[in-house]
């Protein structure tokens, strides 16, 4: 770990210009401090962000609710109103790392941290995320747990959230403010970059800009889950991750919002699968032709080439879970 | 006062069934328990020494080439450093357990992507870890070394090879066989504490702080390592935070640890990073494995074969010894068994976790499952049938053997009759299935010595180098003393873990109770022995119980029989004649369910029992709680364990908790353990044997059988992760 200084950001707009100034952000810190101790990130200064009241879960005008970058994963996988009407956010977060980082993490931080590409974080291996131009050892080394879609020949890596491939499905907007004082929205898919030849650019944030909040949209009818397929019951990162929100109507489809983690350097969503499903009757057929779509693009690297199979078979399996009639 | 004794006929006395205070057996909790799970027991990292500094290792980028440090001068003048040290006595990797030398040391070459080549030591830990991260490291002149196993030249074992009748024929002639090969990965023993090692130095001598397994070994590692005497080095070790045999051998941190202190003058602490530990202490040695089995039509075993590759680093003897139960667990009269070491460059292989049975039995009991189908008969019966008489190699009689009990007992207690056929039953989504394996492990009286003193006041401690990892060493060695001299378990302190001490066996092999709790039974038969000459009466007449002594109708306190003096003896147990005499090893059998996801492959183990014998339990608390851990490392084994390797330059990817999928709680459901009643009178005068290991000799094959029972799908190659199953759903 790098010496560096530590600020206590009074308020958000102050804590913009001191990341601006060559600092960086820090909430929970449940992956920053680890990636400090490694080196692979050497801020100049950490901006401490935990007094600024950003905290809330707070209700909007027409029903979604906004949830402030501070809100710990614990207190909103809890929160009594998100396991009622946004149960896939609630089970996401809680599929996620173990109680003691849910404690600390943050819905901010959640969106920032980092992929778990083993080549990332070692400095002895070139990874272009980390050290651009110094090529990706990860696409002819081990990659099990690497990406199958939206890869770059500079960059495999997957984004580990469950979080933010929840808050995708639900279709869920990220504000922040700019150091200039202006603020913005976006939507999930519009906050994360594909790797492309820069990979170490993860998001369209610019310098200073701050996540304060995300809004989620009105509850809407239908089912909810989250599945996450891992290698071990808990505290394992998704191998793959379907969080499916489901609504039927006269036997046929209505709704199918769908979003995948572990696939991809961001929380996947695909509209095109969305809409082959949508007004039809299901049925396991149909399933797999939503799946051929999720996966017309996608493409293995060896030890990764699993998950092709795997997201098809968790796929039919959500959708069969969601659309079945309950007796 | 010394009281030798060699174990060279069976001791059928049976001394601990009598003993009126009634410890041994009972289960006693550990009397360190409290002081560790309230943090006030003193690591080896957790020493505060006045003066004390701080270093960090910097490792090799490579796996080939000689060692420069380029930017070693800048380094050197950074904020806090003392210093940056190449040094030749370094160790290019851990010593072996029991080596009691030194293992090959360099600084100047890389062997191993990973290996310790120099330590930074700063201030404070901070500085230090700074300084060695800003250490450039280069490999010169490095060559393209072999890292896989499947193409590295090998080295056949001939001391490992068997031959006997003609196992080709018998194949050929079969009814029923079965030749497959399994696939086991490398294993980290990932223990929660870290080497460490604080080293300070008093004029030429040396004191270490650290956490190891085997001290009397230890301490000669590390002299032989510095060229000094080892009179001249005292480690001490009270609380080892985990060791699953990776602290076996000295390691690379204690060494560096002594050079750094000596150079400075100062104390010097050097604890190894997580990923350090993965990539620069043991792993267990990958294995391919080829059993061939030919059967009657009665599943009758004529022929047994096995047949295993290992790895390690040029220069390593250690091979992992995969065949070590196959010479004696099931009949078979022509017999042909081989191991060959490939030579590669990746870190170090040695002891982790039971080397030998753990992956060994484990794949011999899924070769058996998968002979039970091909005959058609219960896998459990299919083991009765196979239970030989005498050990099938050296037609020795075994020492003691309760397996058959061990798979009867189990399976009644699990419920093994209602076991489901092949992918014939199903809850949801989940495909149920169980599955059963034999658990086998050698076992060993070692040379071990203690020293008890009765105290005047009616106390006594009990003083040994031994140590605790874990294992409930303190407990034991305080109950064998309490029985023996007639005393509540309050009432023995039990020192551990200081060179300084009686050496004794180390932990280690699973023979750590049985060795270092003769040699307390033996110093306190002595003690009774002179307790009786001053009361007068024979040394079998006397009871103690509660501090007092009671003989020929009188009772007496033991201070009044003391007054005033302390009797002092140290016992030294030798391994004698038994060792050889008969076949000497534990057995049981496990028993486990699963559900199997049927679209994502996802194995959950809903429930496990082991039924288990070995000898005497000298704790049945401690004793259960080792089978259960074995179990749960069965269970990491069967699912998720594996130590990754590039296959470019075999370094070790996942070199971390996070990635290195060891069970948590949520992968352990209700795990139940059967402790079967046995004495035996072979293995020392406890009637103990080991059990230290017994839990993880077998247990994964439970686990990837009944896999198959509820998918019908073989995983032959460890870990049973989800993409290898869902590709036969």
């Amino acid at each position: 770990m790098r010496p560096f200084d530590y600020i206590r950001a009074d308020s958000a707009e102050a804590a913009t210009r001191q990341v601006a100034d060559g600092g960086i952000f820090i909430a929970g810190g449940t992956n920053l401090l680890d990636l400090m101790k490694l080196e692979v990130m050497a801020p100049e200064a950490l901006i401490d962000i935990n007094r600024l009241e950003l905290n809330q879960i707070e209700e909007t005008e027409d029903g979604g609710l906004r949830i402030g970058a501070l809100v710990t994963n614990s207190d909103l996988a809890n929160d009594t109103r998100v396991r009622r009407d946004w149960p896939v956010l609630s089970r996401a977060l809680l599929a996620g790392a173990s109680a003691q980082l849910r404690n600390k993490a943050t819905t901010g931080g959640n969106l920032l941290q980092r992929t778990r590409c083993l080549y990332f974080y070692d400095r002895a291996m070139a990874c272009n995320k980390r050290e651009p131009g110094s090529g990706c050892a990860a696409r002819e080394g081990f990659n099990r747990i690497l990406a199958v879609l939206g890869t770059s020949e500079h960059c495999i890596a997957t984004h580990p959230s469950d979080m933010a491939v929840a808050m995708r499905a639900l279709g869920a907007k990220v504000e922040t403010l700019k150091e200039d004082g202006e603020t913005r929205q976006l939507t999930l898919d519009e906050l994360y970059l594909l790797p492309g030849d820069r990979p170490d650019r993860e998001t369209v944030l610019e310098v200073g800009e701050l996540i304060t909040g995300v809004v989620l949209p009105a509850r809407v009818d239908g089912r909810q889950t989250y599945r996450k397929v891992r290698d071990r019951a808990s505290y394992a990162f998704a191998l793959v991750s379907v969080a499916g929100i489901v609504a039927m109507e006269d036997g046929r489809i209505a709704r199918a919002d769908l979003a995948f983690g572990g696939l991809a350097p961001k929380p996947w969503r695909d509209a095109q699968v969305e809409a082959l499903l949508v007004g039809e009757t299901p049925s396991e057929a149909l399933f797999n032709k939503a799946a051929d779509q999720l996966l017309a693009q996608a493409r293995g690297f060896g030890d990764n080439d699993f998950k092709l199979l795997l997201a098809r078979r968790t796929l039919v399996s959500v959708l069969t879970e969601l659309t079945e009639t309950r007796t | 006062m010394t009281e030798q004794f060699k174990m060279d006929a069976p001791a059928t006395e049976r001394r601990l069934d009598d003993m009126a205070q009634g410890l041994v057996g009972a289960p006693l909790d550990r009397p360190e328990g409290a002081l560790k799970v309230t943090g006030t027991a003193t690591y080896a990292n957790e020493w505060q020494i006045e003066g004390m500094v701080h270093g960090v290792m910097v490792r090799a980028p490579g796996n080939s080439g000689r060692v420069v440090l380029s930017n070693r001068e800048a380094v050197a003048k950074m904020p806090g450093v003392l210093s940056v040290i190449q040094d030749d006595r370094l160790l290019r990797n851990p010593a072996q357990g029991t080596a009691n030398k030194a293992p090959v040391q360099g600084a100047q070459h890389a062997t191993y992507l990973g290996q310790l080549i120099a330590i930074v030591v700063a201030e404070s830990f901070e500085q230090a870890r700074h300084a060695a991260q800003a250490l450039k490291v280069t490999l010169e002149n490095g060559e393209m070394v072999p890292v896989d196993p499947a193409t590295a030249a090998v080295e056949p074992q001939e001391d490992q090879t068997l031959d006997q009748g003609n196992l080709d024929g018998a194949m050929s002639e079969a009814k029923h066989s079965v030749d497959v090969v399994y696939t086991t990965p490398s294993h980290s023993s990932s223990p929660m504490e870290p080497h460490a090692s604080i080293a300070s130095w008093e004029g030429e001598d040396l004191t270490l702080r650290a956490s190891y397994q085997m001290l009397k070994y230890n301490r000669n590692e590390l002299a032989d390592s510095l060229r000094i005497h080892p009179d001249r080095v005292r480690i001490i070790s009270p609380y080892v935070g985990g060791g699953f045999g990776s602290k076996l051998g000295l390691a690379p941190e204690a060494v560096a640890a002594a050079i750094a202190a000596k150079e400075l003058g100062r104390p010097v602490s050097v604890a190894l990073h997580r990923q350090q530990v993965y990539e620069a202490t043991m792993r267990r040695s990958e294995t391919r494995q080829r059993l061939r089995l030919a059967a009657d039509s009665d599943g009758r075993l004529s022929g047994f074969g096995h047949d295993a590759r290992v790895s390690n680093l040029p220069g390593e003897t250690f091979a992992e010894p995969v065949l070590q139960a196959s010479h004696f667990l099931y009949a078979g009269a022509n017999r042909k068994m081989s191991l060959e070491l490939a030579r590669l460059h990746r870190l170090c292989a040695g002891s982790v976790r039971a080397p030998g049975e753990a992956v060994g039995v484990t794949v011999v009991e899924n070769a058996m499952d998968e002979l039970a189908h091909e005959v058609g008969i219960d896998p459990v019966e299919l083991r009765l049938r196979n239970i030989p008489e005498k050990d099938p190699e050296s037609v020795k009689d075994y020492s003691s053997r309760r397996f058959r009990e061990a798979l009867q007992s189990g399976a009644e207690i699990f419920g093994w009759a209602k076991r489901p056929g092949v992918k014939e039953r199903r809850d949801g989504e989940w495909l149920i299935g169980y599955g059963m394996a034999s658990a086998a492990r050698i076992n060993a009286l070692m040379e071990s010595q203690a020293r008890v003193t009765l105290l005047p006041d009616g106390t006594a401690r009990v003083e040994t180098d031994m140590t605790d990892i874990g294992t409930g060493t303190y407990a034991i060695l305080g109950q064998i003393a309490g029985d023996m001299l007639g005393l509540p378990r309050d009432k023995v302190d039990v020192i551990l873990g200081d060179t300084n001490l009686p050496p004794a066996a180390g932990s280690g092999g699973s023979w750590g109770a049985s060795s270092s709790g003769t040699s307390v039974y033996i110093a306190c038969e002595a003690i009774r022995r002179q307790l009786a000459d001053r009361l007068d009466v024979n040394e079998h007449d006397l009871m103690l119980k509660d501090a007092r002594a009671t003989y020929a109708n009188q009772t007496k306190a033991l201070t009044d029989v003391l007054q005033g003096d302390e009797i002092a003896k140290l016992g030294h147990v030798l391994p004698g004649e038994t060792s050889d005499a008969v076949r000497q090893a534990t057995f049981g059998a496990y028993f486990a369910e699963v559900a199997v996801h049927a679209a994502s492959g996802e194995t959950r183990v809903r429930r496990m029992h082991g039924s288990f014998a070995a000898g005497r339990i000298l704790n049945a608390k401690t004793a259960r709680s080792q089978c259960l851990g074995g179990m749960t490392f069965g269970i990491g084994m069967a699912l998720t364990e594996e130590l990754t390797f590039d296959p470019r330059d075999g370094h070790v990817v996942n070199h971390n908790l996070a990635e290195y999928h060891i069970p948590v709680n949520a992968d352990v459901p209700q795990l139940t353990v059967e402790l079967l009643e046995e004495r035996d009178d072979w293995a020392s005068p406890l009637q103990a044997k080991g059990i230290g290991e017994l839990g993880i000799c077998g247990a994964a094959a439970a686990i990837t059988n009944a896999i198959y029972n509820a998918t019908g799908v073989r995983v032959r190659n460890y870990p049973a992760t989800l993409d290898k199953v869902i590709v036969g759903l």
